[in-house]
């Protein structure tokens, strides 16, 4: 019985990851570029929807659209003001460009909100349900956590396969170039991309506070780390691999804090990535891709 | 003579190396001149250990085109070991200098070793796999050695990654507990130290560069099919360069360790690797002299700041965008040039109107 709260707990933050892992994977297919700073825009996406509950007094839904759109905005003006310039060059001109606003925006976060920790207060009133006689809790957060993540993953297989938009996304990360001259607009499409990326982080971050209530300026680094290793995991690039890595990267790490050590669960994650890379070396999902001479 | 100072990169080698020579006794002149702050006094160190980091990412960045995101692991199994060895040599060596020396060169040992086992396996991939593994490498260090208990008693030295396993008889002395990192450290660093280090790391990596091995490693670089086409083994040379890369990072941090009165494994995170690949990118990636003054000011900058308190790094992020925008946008680039155009542009006519 134990086993299956474990594995529910792990599907509950492997989610977590998954969402944050689709904003990267996304990012990194169409503009390839390491998005250093998407961690950090989780955070900002939790503190405004703290902000919105704890000083304004409204209710959670509506913090969670406020934290969408607040993020949706930064999202891009950042890839405006910091990236667009950058397009072209050395990718990673545009990584120690990524660095500094991720610097940028955990240095104005503690000026603004100061570096101790908030208690945010989930955004989810219902009861934990007891299974199997209370041997298994699952919490309200655990529910909407899955549900979310389900619904981003079905929402963005649509959009990326049905809507003109999404075409132009798959277009645009197949071949730039060629996308262009088809007369696809390829700055609007990573512009667009940008914005889903932070609404997706937004959402993540409240679910994340949710699950683990600290709030600090560091707390999207960490998820940010884990969720980057989860898009690779699962084969950069890839939406339903950012997913599949998310949920198993989340799973692995439960069941090593349980079954083998607390300490080193980040060293086991982080090995079992390593096994995962060498033996298929473009992820679980993928594409390898043959270099031409 | 002559001879040689024609050649472009003899002279810029030189350069590099009159450089360091010559802040070094700038900066020893106003040492014992007592011009220098308790705070300047107390950077003196930490830049010479960043400039080694700095200038031995740059031959794994800049040189060999492997972005490597791990950097401060090397930098910790350095630290941690050079601190065990200065610990357990204390009643054997007594000249401090030799100590300290003994224990760089065992940090740099232990780092180059781990280098290669992790060599073995990762650099079969490329790119930004290869970069991801070495931010696993690193967080993996990090773990590991902040659960690392080391320690002596009358039975000799313990090691263990556990608190239960590790059993000190009585009177016996910690010289690493787990998350508290390693306590009591003799301060051995010196400045002189640093700078020797400095020239040390300056000699390896441009001789490095110019030799034989240098040139393969570039062609692998530039294009790695045509280099493995011509006959050059590319995964022998690439391994040869990272574990330099991490020979050098482990030696610069068995000095940083050696440098404070207490170190701990949380030091040597993600972040520090990332400052010092900005080093590197900042300063122009393959120049060796870039890296040593980058180093320099992007260590200072922020300290030197501390008078604007929480304002400090939000200007350092805000420096840091704005040099990358200033150095690699094509828009900002044609901008200046036009006004590169248009100032010549003024000077000639005032010739011109002159000479009328």
């Amino acid at each position: 019985m134990q086993i299956l709260q474990y594995l529910i707990n792990g599907i509950s933050i492997g989610s977590v990851y998954a969402i944050i892992a689709l904003g990267y994977t996304m990012v990194y297919g169409i503009a390839k570029m390491l998005n250093f700073a998407h961690g950090d825009i989780i955070m900002v996406g939790a503190y405004i929807s703290f902000c919105v509950t704890s000083y304004l007094g409204l209710p959670a839904w509506v913090s969670v659209v406020a934290a969408v759109a607040v993020c949706t905005v930064l999202g891009i003006v950042i890839e405006g003001l910091a990236y667009k310039p950058l397009r072209g060059t050395p990718s990673l001109a545009v990584l120690i460009t990524a660095i500094g606003v991720s610097y940028f925006l955990q240095n104005a976060a503690q000026l603004i909100w100061s570096s101790s920790p908030k208690n945010f207060t989930s955004v989810v009133t219902m009861k934990p349900i007891s299974l199997a006689g209370g041997k298994i809790v699952v919490t309200g957060e655990v529910l909407l956590t899955v549900a979310a993540c389900i619904l981003v993953m079905v929402g963005l297989t649509l959009f990326t396969s049905k809507t003109r938009t999404g075409k132009a996304m798959r277009a645009v990360s197949e071949d730039r170039d060629a996308a262009q001259l088809m007369g696809i607009n390829v700055n609007q499409t990573i512009s667009t991309t940008f914005a889903i990326g932070s609404a997706l982080a937004a959402v993540a971050g409240v679910l994340l506070c949710s699950t683990v209530p600290t709030l600090q300026p560091t707390t999207g680094s960490m998820p940010g780390i884990r969720a980057f290793t989860a898009a690779v995991f699962g084969g950069i690039g890839s939406i339903p691999g950012a997913m599949l890595g998310g949920i198993l990267l989340g799973i692995i790490e439960t069941f090593s804090k349980a079954y083998l050590s607390t300490q080193f669960s980040d060293a086991i994650v982080f090995s079992v990535l390593i096994v995962i890379l060498l033996v298929k070396p473009a992820g679980l999902l993928g594409k390898q891709i043959q270099e031409k001479v | 003579m002559k001879k040689i100072l024609n050649n472009k990169t003899t002279r810029t080698n030189l350069l590099t190396y009159l450089v360091v020579i010559v802040a070094f006794a700038v900066m020893q002149a106003m040492n014992s001149a007592g011009m220098l702050g308790s705070s300047m006094k107390g950077f003196l160190v930490p830049i010479c250990v960043y400039i080694s980091l700095a200038v031995s990412l740059n031959l794994l960045v800049g040189i060999c085109g492997e972005l490597s995101l791990g950097h401060a692991g090397f930098m910790g199994i350095g630290a941690f070991s050079g601190v065990i060895i200065a610990a357990l040599l204390k009643d054997v060596v007594a000249n401090d200098f030799l100590r300290l020396l003994l224990a760089m060169v065992c940090g740099g040992v232990f780092a180059g070793v781990v280098g290669f086992l992790i060599g073995v396996p990762v650099l079969r991939l490329r790119g930004d796999y290869l970069a991801i593994v070495t931010l696993a490498f690193g967080e993996i260090m990090k773990n590991i050695i902040g659960n690392l208990y080391a320690g002596t008693d009358s039975e000799g030295f313990h090691m263990a990654i556990s608190t239960s396993k590790m059993k000190l008889a009585a009177g016996g002395k910690y010289i690493v507990s787990g998350p508290l990192g390693a306590t009591g450290i003799q301060k051995l660093a010196t400045f002189t130290m640093g700078f020797l280090l400095v020239l040390f790391t300056l000699f390896i990596v441009q001789n490095l560069i110019n030799s034989k091995e240098g040139r393969a490693i570039r062609a692998v670089r530039d294009n790695r099919i045509a280099a493995e086409s011509v006959g050059i083994n590319v995964t022998a040379f690439r391994m040869k360069a990272f574990v330099v890369s991490a020979f050098l990072a482990g030696m610069a941090g068995a000095l940083f360790g050696l440098n404070y009165s207490s170190v701990t494994a949380s030091k040597f995170n993600f972040n520090t690797s990332i400052n010092i690949l900005v080093f590197v990118v900042l300063g122009g990636m393959g120049n060796i002299l870039g890296s040593v003054i980058s180093a320099t000011v992007l260590y200072v900058l922020p300290e030197a700041m501390r008078g604007l308190q929480d304002y400090r790094m939000i200007l350092y992020a805000i420096v840091l965008i704005l040099v990358m925008l200033f150095t690699w946008s094509p828009k900002v680039k044609e901008f200046m040039s036009v006004i590169a155009d248009k100032v010549s542009g003024v000077f000639k006519k005032k010739e011109a109107g002159t000479n009328e």
